[in-house]
């Protein structure tokens, strides 16, 4: 029997999913992207000074795929006009030249211009931060014990109550099964399969509450970039504790020769001059705890930072009082940020300290923000188990 | 879709065939296959619907997809290059896309079974890709994904540097041969060799060769432009399963080859066709209609770059013109005879790629017609440039060489007798994208294994890139 001219068939596909699966590889990869620039990313000042409400544009670009090209920026290209065209036309401003038509039938798409920026949501990037970070295994408190449950919508399903229904989400579906029928606009009607509820987990949270006392020198030898590291730093460690506590506050100590409990504002921005005694701070923050944060109740987190440069007479008292936070605290963070790698007459004192809730740090640069977190909450052998 | 559909579509088909048939359109077996769209997109994305997975494909299909869910774009049809020859319909085409769609598949197949340039296409590329991507899935548990992944990742960094050309002589040499001739150039002389001084002719002709040897023996001994397949046969210590995945990526980048380099000509082609043949057929007032739209949708010109579809039917359709009425002179100089517009397109689709298709048939009457001009960046903004039509046309002539792709050649794989990997990109005016450019060297490193160099030309001045496995730097020569 002679070959026939052709042959129209349709076959099953709902098993071939290979595009999926590699777009999966793809987006696992610009997570590992990220991962990788979590210490840019952590002291990015867009996340920092948004408060943690924004979602950020972060520019991943080893997910290009590289290759010897030409510069399209410095060649010329052709085009077409309606038949007026004149020498000296603007066709196109920055930004690449809108995509021509034509619709693409084979193989060989063109190259164009193609750079990938993920969109990350602060909340993500606290996921992937937060999963390398663990409190450290201090004595349990038995408030810490009391668990409570509550409600969190956390998904977003196809079937639910009506009273979810998740109308934002809806409606862009709407708009995109309008816009696949090529109608973008919503007169095509919402339909059933349009339709999106919000639905909720339970979620077990520990009943219990934590202090930040958050301690900086605001001596003249502070400037912005010392205060804008430890701003980076108190901001993701607020936001890791809130994920461990159901309530976490913040005192703020500011101290030069003598310290006072600040606002929040002026503890970032105001300046002020003069040496420095850090032993002041720790008196205060001793008084704040015993007037306020009983050890019982709290989970106590004193943290200082420094540039080291601190009365060398006044050295001893610090290690003596720093004895004293810890025996009230879970854990003792000092940070010191020493981004020109000066001689710190306190670090030298701190250097004999031995006590597993005494943690140090040095910041040398804003990248070393993440360093510093991940110092003083790696998760130790135990905690991974 | 239901079985009414489908006999409708198969008795369109039948009669496209024989429409396209009666035109001598001469093409291979056909079979249809109709998919929903998230195979399409998986076909477009891949290239063909058999071939390996990775990440990038992934990459592109979401982005394919993304826009045809947001109706931004929609490919109607994917058409491969084999025998029988396979294509797509998209799940939910119209009766009436499905008739141009099946009209234009056709003309494409007819350019590839009939056109030089697929002369020596696989046709079997179906199965081969289906097999190649089965030992890469082996080599992915034996070796691990990962490792297999980043060997891909470097791979398909340089695909396009292969050797397309239809008459490729062999590589015939081997390094060892050029380390053997070098080390013994100096060859021992006998004791009474200098008597041949005495005879003056002797001397001569002894010492041209001498000359001849002691000329060091380059390796390549002619710049190699199959990067691909010179790192394939001479890199140290790339495993078979390497070296295997080498050949598959350049054999596939060969089968996709002539459709980079006749882009332009195909879809003209095929865009012609699907006008022709359309006309022959008794369509309803509506399918006209349809039909109308859809065409002007296939054919719209681009401010911003060249459409393929249209450039290529307006040049298909000047030239029929011009041969079916030859001017006296070109009757008397070239013996051309009136009326032969349909061989002599039909002899072009055979003999031409996209370059000499432009440089031979894009004439001033047609650059002027299309309102064609040259654009450039000019601070923040694009503006045309030139409007001369020898520019428009031998600018496009020029975004065409080589696949559109930077030319260049492995000038020596021994560089300071050191083993080191010695590349030239062969400067044509256009400039290449030096991040790019710092990016792919490591790829390059991490093939070859020892320290690799560009050569290239950034404003005027040539510049040497260099990457020794840990860092890149450039240096002016």
């Amino acid at each position: 029997m002679k070959e026939p001219m052709f042959i129209v068939s349709q076959e099953d596909w709902s098993l071939h999913r290979k595009g999926y699966q590699d777009q999966l590889r793809h987006q696992e990869k610009v997570k590992e992207a990220i991962k990788q620039n979590l210490p840019d990313l952590v002291s990015e000042e867009s996340i920092i000074m948004s408060n943690g409400r924004d979602v950020v544009k972060i520019p991943i670009r080893s997910l290009d795929e590289y290759r010897f090209r030409y510069n399209y920026n410095k060649s010329k290209q052709v085009g077409q006009g309606n038949g007026d065209s004149k020498v000296g036309d603007v066709i196109a401003r920055e930004g690449d030249p809108a995509q021509g038509p034509g619709k693409g039938s084979g193989a060989g798409e063109d190259p164009g211009q193609d750079y990938y920026e993920a969109e990350i949501s602060v909340e993500e990037l606290e996921e992937m931060l937060f999963s390398e970070m663990e409190l450290p295994n201090l004595k349990r408190k038995d408030q810490d014990q009391i668990t409570i449950t509550d409600i969190e919508f956390n998904d977003i399903r196809k079937k639910g109550l009506m009273g979810n229904i998740d109308k934002k989400r809806t409606i862009l579906e709407a708009l995109k099964r309008n816009a696949r029928a090529g109608n973008p606009s919503l007169k095509g009607g919402i339909s059933i399969d349009d339709l999106r509820y919000k639905t909720w987990e339970e979620v077990t949270k520990p009943h219990s509450n934590a202090v930040v006392i958050a301690m900086m020198d605001t001596s003249g030898s502070m400037g912005i970039f010392e205060k804008y590291i430890a701003r980076s730093f108190f901001f993701w460690m607020t936001r890791f504790l809130r994920t461990k506590y159901e309530k976490v506050e913040i005192v703020f100590i500011a101290h030069h020769t003598e310290a006072k409990e600040v606002t929040e504002e002026a503890f970032f921005s105001k300046g002020e001059s003069g040496g420095t005694i850090c032993s002041s701070a720790y008196r205060k923050a001793l008084e704040i705890i015993d007037s306020r944060y009983s050890p019982a109740v709290y989970n106590i987190y004193p943290f200082h930072f420094s540039d080291g440069d601190n009365l060398t007479s006044d050295n001893e008292r610090c290690v003596k009082l720093v004895g004293e936070l810890m025996k009230r605290s879970n854990m003792f963070g000092y940070g010191e940020v020493n981004q020109y790698n000066r001689h710190s007459t306190l670090m030298s004192a701190y250097k004999h300290v031995n006590d597993p809730k005494f943690k140090h740090c040095i910041i040398r640069e804003k990248g070393e923000v993440y360093k510093a977190l991940t110092t003083f909450f790696k998760k130790t052998e135990e905690a991974k188990a | 879709m239901a079985a009414e559909d489908k006999r409708q579509l198969e008795r369109a088909i039948d009669e496209i065939t024989e429409i396209a048939k009666g035109f001598g359109l001469d093409f291979y077996p056909m079979r249809y296959e109709i998919c929903p769209a998230d195979i399409i997109y998986t076909f477009g994305a891949y290239g063909m619907p058999t071939r390996f997975s990775h990440w990038s494909f992934g990459k592109s299909f979401h982005r394919m997809k993304l826009q045809y869910d947001l109706g931004l774009s929609k490919i109607y049809e994917l058409v491969i290059n084999s025998n029988p020859c396979y294509a797509f319909l998209l799940d939910g085409n119209t009766l009436i896309q499905n008739k141009l769609i099946v009209a234009h598949v056709l003309a494409h197949c007819d350019f590839f079974k009939n056109n030089v340039r697929f002369s020596k296409t696989n046709r079997e590329m179906v199965e081969s890709m289906a097999a190649s991507a089965e030992r890469i899935r082996q080599y992915e548990i034996l070796y691990g994904k990962q490792e297999v992944e980043n060997f891909l990742d470097a791979a398909l960094a340089i695909q396009e540097h292969i050797d397309p050309s239809l008459i490729k002589p062999q590589f015939d040499y081997t390094k060892e041969e050029a380390d053997s001739r070098n080390t013994h150039r100096n060859l021992k002389k006998g004791s009474y060799d200098d008597l041949w001084a005495l005879d003056p002719e002797e001397r001569e002709r002894r010492e041209k060769e001498e000359a001849k040897k002691n000329q060091p023996v380059r390796f390549p001994p002619r710049p190699e432009k199959d990067l691909l397949l010179f790192i394939e046969q001479y890199a140290q210590g790339l495993e078979d399963w390497q070296q295997d995945i080498l050949t598959i990526v350049r054999g596939e980048m060969l089968y996709f080859w002539p459709q980079l380099e006749t882009k332009i000509m195909n879809e003209g082609w095929a865009s012609y066709w699907h006008q022709r043949i359309l006309r022959e057929m008794e369509l309803t007032e509506r399918e006209t209609i349809e039909f109308a739209k859809l065409n002007a949708g296939v054919v719209q010109p681009s401010t911003t770059s060249i459409n393929p579809y249209y450039l290529g039917l307006k040049m298909f359709e000047y030239i029929e013109r011009k041969w079916d009425n030859p001017t006296e002179e070109e009757q008397k100089r070239f013996g051309r005879r009136k009326g032969e517009g349909r061989k002599k397109i039909f002899e072009v689709r055979e003999l031409d790629s996209d370059i000499s298709f432009l440089r031979n048939y894009l004439t001033k009457e047609l650059v002027d017609e299309l309102d064609m001009y040259v654009f450039a960046k000019q601070g923040n903004d694009w503006t045309i440039t030139e409007k001369a039509w020898e520019s428009v046309r031998d600018q496009l002539v020029v975004s065409r060489v080589n696949g559109g792709f930077p030319y260049m050649t492995v000038e020596n794989g021994d560089y300071l007798r050191n083993g080191e990997l010695y590349l030239k990109h062969h400067f044509e005016g256009m400039e290449l994208d030096i991040k790019y450019l710092e990016r792919t060297l490591p790829y390059v490193h991490q093939l070859w294994k020892k320290t690799v160099h560009m050569e290239t030309t950034i404003e005027d001045r040539q510049v040497l890139f260099t990457h020794d496995g840990k860092k890149t730097h450039r240096r002016f020569l």
